[in-house]
């Protein structure tokens, strides 16, 4: 076991245990911290898989995006100071049968696929690649999610308007 | 790479279950939304993984994308469980039946 696979495991286990919290506290608070470590998680394993830009926007856009509108959304949406709402599990039961279901479907794909076995490559930086690809394939797309994202943020702020 | 990429994808189908449980069980919308989160996130680590065993940087364009969308998705989700909380005073999704008839 060298360090690579310390890494991987260490990420790994991190980011499946903040996911239980997330899912399994009672309190939204303690189920924001969960969803932080568990984007921290995934972000150190894209730099694993050598993703770093992509490893970067996730730092970015999630944990200090999307988190942080989280947050304010538990914050707009207590009652005083009290945290602990009606937050309830339901149906426990059906819901482990369908993912019982789903994670075997998943698992049994996984190991039955013959997986070639994949060379390795030096670690190049990827962000000018990815630009380059973004200016030039994916033109249309990028454009679209730009457009989609102004619609969204417009949209946003006319729901949660006060009239 | 010395980790399997097939390691990877196992991670990214626990998480995605994680995320599943989450969505069906629990009854506060912000919860639900974080497991989206989580979902989405494991579908991410399962492209990039791809993207690192194929030698193809799409993969990561594709990342991007997704993370343009859900995005898009938490800033319009959170404006409606604000816009609701105002008028039902609960984000107990079981409590909103306004389209119900």
């Amino acid at each position: 076991m060298n360090f690579y696979d310390i890494v991987f495991y260490l990420f790994a286990a991190l980011t499946i245990a903040s996911a239980g919290v997330l899912v399994f506290s009672r309190n939204v608070v303690y189920s924001a911290v969960g969803l932080l470590f568990a984007l921290s998680g995934v972000a150190g394993l894209y730099v694993l898989l050598a993703a770093d830009f992509v490893a970067i926007v996730q730092i970015l856009i999630y944990v200090g995006g999307i988190l942080v509108l989280l947050l304010f959304g538990v914050m707009l949406s207590q009652k005083g100071m009290r945290v602990d709402i009606g937050t309830g599990a339901k149906q426990l039961g059906p819901a482990m049968i369908v993912v019982a279901g789903v994670l075997v479907v998943l698992f049994r794909m996984i190991m039955k696929t013959p997986w070639a076995l994949q060379s390795v490559s030096e670690f190049e930086p990827t962000t000018n690649k990815i630009g380059v690809l973004m200016m030039t394939d994916y033109l249309i797309p990028f454009e679209i999610a730009s457009v989609l994202l102004l619609g969204a943020l417009v949209g946003a702020a006319f729901i949660a308007r006060k009239d | 790479m010395i980790v399997p990429t097939s390691y990877y994808l196992f991670l990214g189908g626990i998480l995605f279950t994680i995320g599943v449980v989450g969505v069906l069980t629990r009854r506060n919308a912000i919860v639900i939304f974080m497991s989206i989160e989580l979902m989405l996130n494991a579908v991410n680590l399962t492209l990039v993984s791809f993207s690192n065993h194929l030698n193809s940087l799409e993969g990561q364009v594709f990342v991007f994308f997704v993370m343009v969308v859900a995005a898009a998705e938490v800033a319009v989700g959170l404006a409606l469980v604000v816009a609701i909380f105002r008028t039902k005073n609960t984000v107990n999704v079981d409590e909103f039946n306004l389209l119900k008839w």
